[in-house]
């Protein structure tokens, strides 16, 4: 004990006189990382999306141009990024309007162990396997799975034909639809929608309720002029979750959906098997933009107070 | 007074939008038992327990899930040793770019997983890195380091001033307040963002597609799976371990802060 003290006791009292020293190696190892393998792999990636490759000989040649990031705007390339976009917009759409109810209820009613079973409930889901909930959503939107089943037990198949009839969204079957690649981007980002959403409803003040109460404002004029307004930062923050995370998934719309392509398919195809990096790179570079653009409209909106 | 109880048509919503997140996870249970094997036929002709010996007997799955296991541990470790000390440095000064490091902490699950992927893929690449398992485990790591951040910083933020000059009065010197002060007060949290920092691992796939060689990790056997099914019921046996294991670090993170403002998992 006394040896151990003789040896840290120096360093101890440098640590005191010059706190500078301990926090420079205390953020060293993180920072070291963090730089050279997340950084230097971001800048790395950066780099290739300005070179091009050669039509006649395949090999990418090492000098800038812009080339590739105009490839981008070709028709085919372009209507992928199009997709992606409109996808991502839709899903985040449908995830506010679905988590309202669960994030308000949590937030307003729900007390105790009531408010326990719905913290576990949406954190649950959030943490379970990704591919597990994937691979549920194979079982469920298959021709011969509990859907066709549960609709047909109903009487509704008319229905659910006419649905998959419908141009663009629909097809053979759910589970090779737009609508069913869809629902999975919905169900599987719908709990980063909650938790944030809940977060902001949380903070909005019971008495500032019964004075819109008082001034004689229905439940409805409550919900428009209070609480959503207020709910608003929530809302912004959990789009971010769910606009980022539909923009860069290549995983869902390979398994569940039609054969046409998404940003981030296109990323994994161009680095794979066309081996065509540099197109990749500019591909992914998309998204960055997109959410870089997102994230700047959100902080003046104020959404990071609510994170 | 605005009235105390829900209205029904809110009640109805919120429980109809739990059902939905739940009925998907509870189906693969069933699906585990069913004696079909070519198709995802509803509802299930018969029930069956063949399913789990046929798995149990397969070395490819074990394979697999020994490697998610190691990598999950390696990465863990890694991530508690670098996410406590960034939070213990952020937490404990004000200083220039302090923001900028939460920013650094958080970017790599910030951004698409395929792009901390395709960044990392073409810097092994340049720097002619072979893919290997350490590979999976620097990406890995890379965006484990958050979640043991995330919960170790708000942790650090409630151990009082007070506590540590008490320790210091009585002539323990940083060492021994680390060990015997701010230790058992982060532990805890620690854990529990160690269990999250596991959970994340084991689970991660799409940033595992771009960093490993010919290694299979469990989801990227289950991947392969997905996109060309030759095994239904092994399939849907390992889909219904996997929930069920992964649903352990969740509770007990869970148990582990509760009361605290900062209960562990909100920021996957």
């Amino acid at each position: 004990m006394a040896a151990l003290a003789r040896l840290t006791d120096p360093l101890s009292d440098l640590f005191w006189r010059r706190p500078r020293v301990l926090l420079v190696l205390l953020l060293a190892p993180p920072l070291l990382w963090l730089v050279v393998v997340y950084i230097g792999s971001l800048a790395a990636l950066l780099v290739q999306s300005f070179f091009s490759i050669d039509e006649f000989t395949g090999l990418i040649k090492h000098e800038f141009t812009l080339k590739t990031y105009a490839e981008l705007f070709r028709p085919a390339n372009f209507d992928i990024v199009i997709r992606t976009t409109v996808m991502a917009a839709a899903v985040t759409i449908a995830a506010a309007i679905i988590s309202f109810p669960i994030a308000y209820y949590a937030a307003r009613y729900a007390r105790g162990r009531m408010k326990a079973f719905f913290y576990l409930a949406v954190m649950l889901p959030l943490w379970s396997s990704y591919l597990v909930k994937v691979y549920a959503w194979k079982l469920i939107l298959a021709k011969e799975g509990i859907l066709t089943w549960a609709v047909d037990g109903i009487g509704a198949s008319a229905v659910l034909n006419a649905i998959l009839a419908l141009p663009v969204i629909g097809g053979n079957s759910l589970s090779v639809s737009y609508i069913g690649t869809f629902l999975v981007f919905l169900y599987v980002w719908l709990p980063y929608m909650i938790l944030p959403l809940q977060a902001s409803l949380e903070r909005v003040p019971q008495n500032l309720l019964e004075a819109s109460d008082d001034l004689g404002a229905s439940r409805r004029q409550t919900l428009r002029h209070v609480i959503l307004p207020m709910a608003m930062p929530g809302m912004i923050a959990g789009s971010i979750f769910t606009f980022s995370l539909t923009l860069g998934d290549y995983i869902i719309p390979q398994i569940v959906g039609s054969s046409r392509n998404f940003i981030g398919q296109a990323v994994y195809a161009h680095q794979g098997t066309a081996g065509n990096i540099p197109l990749a790179a500019a591909f992914a570079v998309v998204p960055i933009v997109i959410m870089g653009f997102y994230l700047w409209v959100a902080k003046r909106k104020g959404a990071f107070d609510a994170l | 007074m605005p009235s105390d109880r829900a209205s029904l048509g809110l009640k109805i919503a919120a429980f109809a939008g739990l059902l939905f997140l739940h009925l998907p996870i509870l189906l693969i249970f069933v699906y585990a038992f069913t004696t079909e094997d070519r198709t995802y036929q509803w509802p299930p002709p018969g029930l069956t327990l063949k399913w789990f010996g046929v798995t149990w007997n397969r070395p490819d799955v074990w394979e697999a899930l020994t490697l998610s296991l190691k990598v999950a541990a390696i990465s863990t470790a890694l991530a508690l040793v670098l996410g406590t000390l960034c939070a213990a440095a952020v937490s404990r000064a004000r200083f220039f770019g302090r923001e900028t490091v939460s920013l650094l902490v958080i970017l790599p699950i910030a951004l698409p997983g395929i792009i901390t992927g395709i960044a990392l893929r073409s810097a092994f690449n340049l720097g002619g890195i072979p893919f290997s398992t350490l590979t999976i485990i620097l990406g890995h790591a890379t965006f484990c380091i958050v979640v043991v951040y995330n919960n170790a910083v708000a942790r650090f933020r409630r151990i009082s001033g007070p506590m540590l000059e008490a320790s210091a009065d009585l002539g323990a010197n940083g060492f021994q307040t680390f060990r015997y002060i701010v230790l058992p007060n982060i532990g805890t949290a620690l854990l529990a963002g160690g269990m999250l920092a596991f959970a994340l691992s084991f689970d991660e796939v799409i940033v595992t597609t771009f960093t490993a060689g010919q290694q299979a990790t469990l989801p990227i056997w289950m991947l392969e799976e997905l996109v060309r099914p030759r095994q239904r019921p092994v399939t849907n046996v390992v889909a219904m371990m996997v929930v069920l294991v992964t649903f352990l670090p969740i509770l007990g993170a869970y148990y582990l802060t509760r009361g605290g403002s900062e209960t562990a998992g909100g920021g996957k």
